[in-house]
């Protein structure tokens, strides 16, 4: 297994337009690493460019200590996992994963005996005889999995390879692959991985950290959980969490955020860790910590999501849609005659953003 | 429901039923008279070969009065100093190359156009289409001259050299727009596996090219088989006719024609293509990449 390094990594395609614009990363050996973006954001060119099936514009990729830009990819000690599975359609499930070891010149006997083991791994002995014709998508996606194990590489790649199945295959596939990757770690074989997918639930419950991206740049490399409560900027902020993050547009007087004719106070630690005054703000506040209360900023209901334990309040905070997470238990005291509530943000949660420079100015600097 | 309404619904549904199965037969009976109007003559064809010579002009039907096999061993002898047998072998001297050349060298061909990018691409791809619609007939005496000066008159080089080296606009362009829809998908994870190009093509995209292959070389043996042209043009010795101009040479010799033997060698002049067509028939229509890709 192997460090993988990504330095100033660039794509520009033939027609000029530019993909990827000089990303840096770092994935540890041993890492679970997620890339996760909106569609178009270039994570999978990104991948590709690791995997060595896109030609790398400038910058170089590292693995281990090689640079690996000018090697094939079946050079490059990789192995990928692909959306669409990309078994061969005519060899059985035992060929198509033994298909590299053949390339590389392993010897029958000990071809068969990978199978087996990578067989047994992912549950998959009885399948070894079928045509992916005859699988289910959940099935070729093991085998998939599989072909990328058998060859023991240094780095894993995968490509959203869940998106095809259906929301229960995709769960129990997610905590299966999480799995391997704690089982192989433990069993002192750690994988290095990249992982990438479009599904913040995949990114937030499987990476170790996760790096969300947006038009060819890094917007924030984070562990989930800080990812989560200490996003870098508006786009993670919003992007990261569901439902999402309020994004309250505003201006600060004093100590106080001032939206349309109301305001809030900010706590003297917010204060504090404000660097400068930016002169538009962006208040973000989760819906999980914006509370049914008597005071605070009021609102008028839109629209109401029942979702079993909670509740999603949609609200009109003058102008503003917001959005709060309520207790069923909180909604059903409300009194449902009237549709104004009041909504009082956890003074310990908010974020105050430059809506110019789209920056979370109440990080703390020290960390 | 009440036995009233029961009723009415299965008199109802017998009435669809009949209607349905009047309607097929409707159907068949169209398509088979039909049929049976394209295929007349090739009843026919096969009907007069076992007639007699005479039979042929006073009898209409196809059904022969006085079946008889002497079309076959007559035709089978031909006026030449060599058997039918021969012609057969020539036929096949051409067509063996030409297929087998075409389907390695239309496959790399089209592998490149569809697969890889280089400088001029666009401009060569033009090219071959423009061959494609390019008439035959153009190219007839440049061609000549070409191999006239290569010494390859009255031999088989010219029939199936240019065939053997992608020189079929048609077949590339089929192929390329067959490789087209399969997803490079499995190409790339052939790469990741460590395959280089040839690898890939071999052990990748061959197999999942094989119905347009079997394709290529169904069409390239009917029409080399059936080429009257190309042989009368650059082959001249008698021992070296392929079928094609062999059942003319029937027509040439012989003050009156015997029929009977052009038609019978006729009939065994469409068999080897009509066998081949037929076994390679199911290839046609089997899918290609079903199951591998997930759509």
């Amino acid at each position: 297994m192997a460090r993988l390094q990504l330095n100033t990594l660039e794509k520009t395609y033939g027609n000029g337009f530019r993909a990827v614009h000089g990303i840096n990363l770092d994935v540890a050996e041993g890492e679970f690493m997620v890339l996760v973006g909106p569609s178009g954001c270039a994570k999978s060119t990104t991948l590709r460019m690791i995997a060595g099936l896109e030609e790398v514009s400038g910058g170089e990729v590292r693995i281990g200590e090689r640079i690996v830009n000018d090697l094939p990819p079946g050079k490059r000690g990789i192995a990928m996992v692909f959306q669409n599975y990309a078994l061969y359609p005519h060899m059985k499930v035992r060929t198509n994963l033994s298909f590299g070891l053949f390339l590389q010149g392993v010897p029958k006997a000990e071809r068969q005996k990978a199978v087996e083991e990578v067989a047994k791994i992912l549950e998959i002995e009885p399948l070894l005889d079928r045509l992916p014709k005859q699988l289910s998508g959940g099935q070729a996606q093991r085998v998939a999995l599989g072909r990328a194990l058998i060859k023991k590489p240094e780095v894993f790649l995968f490509d959203e390879p869940l998106s095809n199945l259906d929301a229960k295959l995709r769960a129990s596939m997610r905590v299966r692959i999480t799995d391997l990757h704690r089982r192989l770690r433990a069993e002192g074989k750690p994988a290095t991985v990249v992982y990438v997918t479009h599904d913040q639930t995949e990114a937030m419950t499987m990476g170790d950290r996760i790096c969300v991206m947006q038009g060819g740049h890094i917007m924030q490399v984070a562990t989930p959980k800080d990812l989560y409560n200490r996003p870098a900027n508006l786009f993670v902020a919003g992007f990261i969490g569901s439902p999402e993050m309020n994004l309250i547009d505003g201006r600060i007087e004093g100590t106080r955020f001032v939206v349309g004719a109301q305001a809030i106070d900010l706590n003297a630690d917010l204060m504090a860790r404000l660097p400068v005054l930016p002169k538009q703000a962006v208040l973000g506040v989760r819906p999980q910590h914006l509370r049914l209360s008597d005071r605070g900023l009021a609102a008028r209901i839109t629209n109401v999501e029942f979702m079993g334990h909670e509740v999603y309040l949609h609200a009109d905070l003058d102008g503003v849609a917001v959005t709060a997470v309520a207790s069923a238990a909180e909604y059903d005291a409300l009194d449902r005659s009237d549709d104004r509530i009041c909504l009082s943000p956890d003074p310990d949660w908010l974020h105050i953003f430059d809506r110019e420079s789209g920056l979370n100015l109440s990080l703390r600097q020290t960390d | 429901m009440t036995d009233a309404t029961l009723t009415l619904a299965r008199v109802q549904a017998k009435r669809r039923r009949q209607k349905a199965r009047l309607g097929a037969a409707m159907r068949y009976l169209v398509l088979i008279s039909v049929g049976l109007v394209m295929l007349y003559p090739l009843i026919w064809l096969i009907g007069a070969s076992f007639k007699t010579n005479s039979e042929i002009f006073a009898n209409p039907g196809f059904w022969p009065q006085n079946a008889t096999l002497d079309g076959y061993i007559e035709g089978w002898k031909t006026s030449t100093p060599f058997s039918f047998g021969t012609f057969f072998l020539n036929s096949f001297k051409i067509i063996l190359p030409k297929v087998i050349g075409t389907a390695i060298s239309c496959t790399v061909v089209a592998y490149g156009f569809a697969r890889f990018d280089f400088p001029l691409k666009k401009l060569f791809f033009g090219s071959v289409i423009a061959i494609l619609l390019l008439p035959n007939v153009v190219t007839r005496i440049p061609q000549y001259l070409l191999f006239r000066d290569l010494g390859w008159l009255d031999s088989y080089l010219p029939l199936w050299v240019p065939s053997a080296l992608a020189g079929d606009a048609f077949f590339v362009f089929m192929l390329v727009q067959f490789l087209r829809a399969i997803p490079a998908d499995m190409e790339e994870a052939a790469r990741v596996d460590g395959a280089n190009s040839w690898q890939t093509l071999l052990f990748i995209v061959v197999p999942m090219l094989a119905p347009a292959l079997i394709s290529v070389a169904l069409f390239q043996f009917m029409w080399t088989m059936n080429d009257f042209l190309g042989p009368l043009i650059y082959v001249s010795s008698v021992d070296k006719y392929p079928v094609s101009l062999a059942l003319k040479l029937s027509i040439d010799t012989t003050e009156a024609f015997a029929w009977n033997r052009i038609l019978a060698m006729s009939v065994l002049t469409i068999l080897p293509a009509l066998i081949v067509f037929f076994a390679a028939q199911k290839y046609f229509i089997e899918g290609i990449s079903a199951g591998g890709i997930k759509g």
